[in-house]
């Protein structure tokens, strides 16, 4: 290559990256590190974090959320229960639902096929504050829900007035009220095994249907490229043999998706970690902080509780958890990209991951 | 032959069934926004209002500044898309095609910033935004959000997958690195912005939480943080679902659009595949 066209290269190189490396620089390096420190100091949100009034404190904020006992500990560890439960239901959910839906809606003699996708995708366009709100009218003490629920013969709680774990409601059914004693012994964080083993609360069921329902589409699509790529060949081959279509499924589809389906489950993982926007709207917390999340409860902390240093430390430590996650999605993604071929199935990924990494918290 | 078509219509009967539960949020909120308030309540399931009432998108329009939010959520999502539209594409040129030292190293720390969650940023954007003197400003509400590493990246893969060659042959006929970028390279990544712009464009729309820590004067509301302020109840009594859901339905609108506009393209991983 001629010299001469490589010229000023490395000025222009840095002159184009220069705005995108201030931005990120300003609003995404030295917040953190100011948060950080903050962490690590007992700044009462007057004035600057950065002035004389504020000192440093040790792992004093750390120490309260999980080692000494008290309030910030007890609601600490609630949200982690309230989300645990989030988690473990919404992401076998919406990965078995999307991956239901792509494999429905990939059939080659459906008819309408562009109809179902549109449809079942159309709900993760919509805003989180717009959906909630719907779902909120959907799941009222005399909404929609609890109507259909009255054709089945049932009577439908009060939603989102409902702080009861759904595990206790069914271990009423057997007449266990309270807990048994080896369950009422203090557990981590302050809380006791019972109320680990509490379950979702009803209210919670209504979130983590929300999200089943606005992110199945999503995760629809990125199935959608993977049996793509998979092709037609196996599905002719397969029919060749005589194999049914279950069969088909559980021994060659769903083993070469395994790529497209950890990534999935990775996403997933990230993203109902990240509950926040719900939180805020259905009342920040309510019924009985039983929808309480460490998203929401470090914001709720420092803003409204002016422990600044608390609020940051419990920020810095689901940062430590999602951390933990995604290097596990690093590491499925690094192996998707050996062929050193960005398809579209890896654009998709990408995106969604960007949609999900910005906030949009599912 | 009967038992296959059995089949068939069966699965179809299950795939409209869904497809229902799918759409069916969306027709009882638009339903429900233009019934009264007791009628709301009342039929929660019905798609055909008793009396029609337009009074809740009446009361939006004076009552309630949502025009003020639509103003400032508009103004928010055009320039923070125009923005990352710009500088992610600048910034990818310059991590695909251009060579200076260090490259490889600022290529790896984007990536490395990719992984920080956006509600984990909520108390640290919030604390340098007060340090900088922006808060409750638009400034302070849009810079922040104006690159995206995600959208660094996309471009960047888009750009590696175009021949260098045309741009080879614009520098030795004599054009400048930001000419040949603008006037050549640009226009052939046509498909990598409109998706950034489909993903900027719905992503700062839909944006909640961080106009929660960037700003508190209620004239800077977004739609999202407007309407949210009327679900947390600051409008007196009653459920006023009518009103409510006039309001997410009215939010959702650009987006749809947007989302209908581009749908073949939105799609697209599913359809290319598929004539081969």
């Amino acid at each position: 290559m001629a010299k001469g066209i490589r010229g000023g290269e490395a000025s222009r190189g840095w002159l184009f990256i220069s705005p995108a490396l201030i931005i990120i620089g300003l609003f995404l390096v030295l917040p953190i590190l100011l948060a950080l420190w903050v962490s690590f100091s007992d700044w009462n949100g007057l004035g600057s974090p950065l002035s004389g009034n504020t000192s440093f404190v040790g792992t004093k904020n750390y120490e309260k959320l999980l080692v000494d006992p008290g309030l910030s500990q007890r609601d600490f560890g609630t949200s982690i229960r309230n989300n645990f439960y989030y988690v473990i239901l919404v992401v076998p959910l919406q990965t078995a639902l999307a991956l239901f839906l792509a494999v429905q809606v990939n059939r080659r003699i459906l008819k309408a096929r562009g109809f179902f996708r549109t449809a079942f995708y159309f709900p993760s366009v919509t805003s989180s504050i717009a959906i909630t709100g719907i779902f909120i009218f959907l799941f009222s003490a005399s909404g929609a829900i609890n109507a259909l629920l009255g054709w089945l013969g049932i009577n439908g709680p009060n939603w989102l007035a409902d702080p009861s774990g759904v595990i206790h409601n069914f271990l009423k059914l057997f007449g266990v009220n309270s807990a048994p004693a080896p369950l009422a012994a203090a557990g981590p964080l302050g809380i006791s095994w019972w109320e680990w083993l509490a379950g979702p609360s009803v209210a919670m069921c209504m979130l983590i249907t929300l999200a089943i329902f606005t992110t199945s589409g999503t995760f629809m699509l990125i199935f959608l490229a993977g049996l793509q790529s998979i092709g037609s060949e196996i599905d002719e081959a397969a029919l060749m043999d005589g194999t049914g279509p279950f069969r088909k499924f559980f021994s060659i589809t769903l083993p070469m998706l395994k790529p497209t389906l950890f990534t999935v489950i990775t996403l997933g993982l990230i993203g109902t970690w990240q509950l926040f926007d719900q939180i805020y709207l259905t009342g920040g917390g309510a019924p009985g902080k039983t929808l309480l999340t460490p998203a929401y409860l470090s914001y709720q902390t420092s803003f409204k509780g002016l422990n600044w240093g608390e609020g940051a430390a419990m920020a810095f430590l689901l940062f430590l958890l999602i951390v933990a996650l995604t290097l596990l999605q690093r590491y499925v993604l690094r192996d998707r990209r050996k062929g050193d071929r960005l398809d579209k199935t890896m654009r998709r990924e990408i995106a969604t991951q960007a949609e999900l990494a910005k906030g949009k918290s599912i | 032959m009967t038992k296959l078509r059995a089949s068939a219509i069966a699965s179809y009967l299950m795939l409209v069934i869904l497809a229902l539960i799918y759409i069916y949020p969306f027709l009882l909120s638009l339903a429900g926004s233009v019934k009264t308030d007791a009628d709301a309540t009342n039929n929660p399931l019905s798609l055909l209002p008793q009396t029609w009432s337009f009074a809740a998108y009446e009361r939006l329009f004076t009552q309630v500044p949502l025009p003020l939010w639509a103003m400032n959520s508009m103004i928010v999502a055009v320039i923070v898309t125009l923005g990352r539209v710009f500088l992610d594409s600048l910034a990818g040129y310059a991590l695909s095609r251009l060579q200076f030292r260090g490259r490889n190293a600022v290529f790896a720390g984007l990536i490395a910033v990719m992984a920080v969650p956006n509600v984990v940023l909520l108390i640290p954007r919030f604390l340098m935004i007060k340090e900088l003197g922006i808060y409750n400003t638009y400034a302070g509400m849009i810079i922040p959000l104006l690159v995206d590493a995600a959208g660094i990246f996309i471009m960047k893969q888009f750009f590696e997958s175009i021949p260098v060659s045309i741009e080879e042959a614009a520098r030795i006929d004599g054009a400048g690195i930001f000419r040949t970028f603008w006037r050549i390279v640009l226009p052939m990544a046509r498909p990598a912005l409109v998706t950034l712009f489909i993903l900027s464009f719905q992503g700062s729309w839909n944006e909640f939480a961080h106009f929660i820590i960037s700003r508190q004067s209620t004239d800077l509301n977004t739609l999202t943080t407007g309407v949210a302020s009327l679900f947390s109840g600051q409008l007196g009594s009653g459920n006023q679902f009518p009103l409510k859901l006039a309001a997410a339905v009215l939010m959702t609108v650009p987006v749809a659009v947007l989302f209908f506009i581009f749908q073949r393209k939105i799609m697209s991983t599913t359809e290319g595949a598929e004539k081969g």
